[in-house]
């Protein structure tokens, strides 16, 4: 039944054998947990570090992968924890629907979407992906599925809301989706020369549905925190011309391109880095344009296997929030850090998000998030040690999704219901049942 | 052109799924055929596409061709067999049972339930029929060869079909996958450029199918290394450990 296989998350950092299990059937899944002793749930692999790695049973969802029911009237979708956002989309945009909140990545389980309680470009008025959440079922892994949602087992959902799967496997979702007219997105880019002007932008375009903002690492002094914002919404019927008005919800194909190789790491020296920034940004001209609704949510997925651009070694990435009271503070000293570092990486994002989850460790609080990605090296990670200390300095918190190396003292500091969950798996002997690399390293 | 119904026999298995999807993405009738019960895969496929979708209990071994497809209630414009089993080679050579059950579900279940297709798709506009069969069949190696065997039966007998149904319109098409990443091959350590992906499999089918190929590696580069396997002198090779 297990078999072995060397796991690693998106960031290929940390890799570890594991002991592999794809159940077909949710039922085959009950049947099977309580004999596998502590295990994790995996999905596409797209968390970035070891949350989904055990190295004693780490159980492949994406098998149940079913579409259970849909509601035209409401939107509402019940399927199994193991499909993919890619195909719901793929189903659902050309019936005129989108999912309510979506990562930057499609490539993501839904399963996976509710363990992170991901977030979008939308969190400062949609929330996070759970706030849409109808119910969970849930396996607690001795035999038992509940089915958990405000209503019921109230505090099972807000711990499994963000739970990174410690809670028990979750194999069905219900959430509703969006109406959408189109399959288009109105956009618009505006630079900002600093870090003050990128906050002034965002928080005169809260009416936007979508806004986030590309910072340029490398840029120091009065340069600091230079940026993109682009602000969209789904763009209407009326919006299109007369050739996309024929099909308004077709997807335009893409070419999807692939990394073929571990690149060597000097293809990602600073110099290359600061030399893709710039260019991003001269792209980045601002004013209005429709954009196709891939291009726009998942710049990246077009690009498969991108995570090979760093290499063999790997990459982590490192992804905070501050309050908005500190941000300003917070993220000068913490863009100063990485500026004078040198490394920092091509994917520097900025989003003001709205108020937090209902989820224990759910990562969304109201305030500014930054997220960039670092080459897995000893200098790397030492620089990261010190982003830790800005962090807890202004009160802010770390994403458990994008993690691979916090030390556990620097954890309890960012979120304050942390004790709340851990009571919780000890009194539902959840504890026992499922951990992870992550809940390991971390004493969830 | 793909002609509808397409019925899927071994719908449970990881290629039979992807192709049920690549079908039902283009638009044809589905008909999943599987041991126990798979509609919720057919109730997926409905809500992925508007494709129409149903399930039909199917076991590839028990011998009962004929009243399987009378019971369908429809002659099917395409038959994918997709039904198959690995085995153990060491368990086959040790039990007879063991080696029976091998063989019933790689060639005598396969023929018998084809051959019962083509009684009833002779005159049908498009029809074809599709049988997974296995680079394993193209010589007996010690590793698998009661697999091996029967997949040859499966290929020759795919072959014949072909040829005997050339002037009625039927075709007949023998895929050979090579390594594909599935629930069958789980824990192997395969050579990833020689493994495919359920989906790539299903898309090579497919596209097949459309411009009514004969035989098909779904990985061209298989074709190259079984032409390398099958010129290894006999005698060379009973002592190769391949």
């Amino acid at each position: 039944m297990l078999h072995h296989e060397t796991l690693s998350g998106w960031g290929r950092y940390p890799m570890r054998e594991c002991a592999v299990w794809q159940p077909v059937t949710a039922e085959a899944l009950r049947a099977a947990l309580p004999q596998l002793g502590s295990s994790i749930a995996r999905g596409n692999g797209r968390s970035y570090g070891d949350a989904s790695l055990n190295p004693d049973a780490t159980i492949d969802l994406r098998r149940l992968d079913r579409l259970i029911a849909f509601d035209d009237a409401t939107g509402e979708l019940i399927c199994e924890a193991g499909v993919l956002l890619s195909d719901i989309i793929t189903a659902f945009v050309p019936r005129g629907w989108f999912v309510p909140v979506t990562p930057g990545t499609r490539m993501v389980t839904i399963g996976g979407m509710i363990a992170s309680d991901v977030h979008g470009k939308n969190h400062h008025g949609a929330g996070s992906f759970c706030d849409h959440l109808q119910w969970c079922d849930l396996d607690l892994g001795n035999g038992r599925v509940l089915r958990c949602s405000a209503d019921e087992n109230a505090d099972l959902f807000a711990a499994t809301c963000g739970g990174m799967g410690l809670t028990g496997t979750i194999v069905r979702a219900c959430f509703r989706m969006v109406r959408v007219e189109t399959a288009w997105m109105r956009q618009r880019k505006v630079r900002a020369h600093n870090l003050s002007e990128a906050m002034a932008v965002f928080e005169q375009s809260m009416d936007w549905t979508y806004a986030v903002a590309w910072i340029d690492c490398l840029a120091r002094g009065r340069d600091l925190g230079r940026s993109a914002i682009l602000l969209a919404e789904h763009a209407q019927l009326n919006e299109l011309d007369a050739p996309r008005r024929v099909a308004p919800l077709a997807r335009p194909p893409r070419k999807s391109r692939a990394v073929p190789i571990d690149l060597p790491g000097f293809a990602l020296s600073s110099f290359n880095v600061q030399v893709f920034n710039r260019l991003y940004h001269a792209m980045q001209r601002p004013g209005e344009a429709l954009v196709a609704l891939d291009p726009y949510f998942y710049p990246l997925d077009a690009l498969a296997d991108w995570n090979r651009i760093y290499g063999r070694r790997g990459f982590v990435q490192y992804q905070c929030v501050l309050p908005l009271t500190e941000s300003a503070r917070g993220l000068e000293r913490l863009l100063e850090a990485i500026a004078s570092a040198g490394s920092g990486s091509f994917l520097a994002v900025l989003k003001c998000m709205g108020p937090a989850s209902f989820g224990m460790l759910s990562f969304p609080m109201p305030g500014y998030t930054l997220a960039l990605d670092f080459p897995a090296t000893s200098a790397n990670l030492a620089l990261l040690d010190r982003l830790d200390v800005i962090t807890a300095d202004h009160g802010g918190r770390i994403y458990l999704t994008k993690d691979a190396r916090l030390p556990s003292h620097m954890l309890a500091l960012g979120y304050p219901r942390l004790q709340e969950f851990r009571d919780l798996r000890a009194r539902y002997g959840l504890d026992r049942r499922f951990s992870s690399l992550l809940s390991q390293r971390l004493g969830l | 052109m793909i002609a509808s119904p397409v019925l899927i026999l071994g719908a449970r298995s990881d290629i039979g799924k992807a192709l049920a999807r690549g079908y039902a993405a283009k638009g044809c009738e589905v008909i999943l055929a599987a041991r126990g019960d798979i509609s919720a895969d057919a109730t997926d496929l409905a809500l992925r596409t508007s494709a129409k979708a149903r399930s039909v209990a199917f076991d590839v071994t028990d011998g009962e061709p004929d009243r399987f497809f009378d019971a369908l209630g429809v002659v099917p414009g395409t038959v994918v067999m997709v039904a198959g089993l690995l085995g153990d080679q060491a368990e086959s050579a040790a039990d007879d049972s063991a080696a029976q059950r091998v063989m019933d579900s790689n060639y005598n279940g396969p023929a018998r339930y084809l051959l019962a297709a083509a009684r009833r798709m002779a005159g049908v506009p498009e029809g074809c029929i599709i049988g997974i069969s296995s680079v394993a069949g193209e010589r007996g190696r010690a590793s698998n060869y009661v697999y091996g065997s029967a997949k040859a039966g499966l290929t020759a007998f795919l072959s014949g079909l072909r040829n005997a149904h050339a002037k009625t319109g039927l075709h007949v098409m023998t895929v050979k996958p090579g390594f594909v990443r599935t629930q069958m091959t789980a824990g192997l350590k395969l050579p990833p450029i020689m493994t495919a992906e359920p989906g790539q499999v299903a898309d090579a089918i497919i596209a097949a199918q459309e411009a009514r190929r004969d035989i098909i590696y779904t990985l061209a580069r298989w074709r190259l290394v079984m032409a390398v396997i099958r010129a290894i002198p006999e005698g060379v090779f009973k002592k190769l450990s391949l």
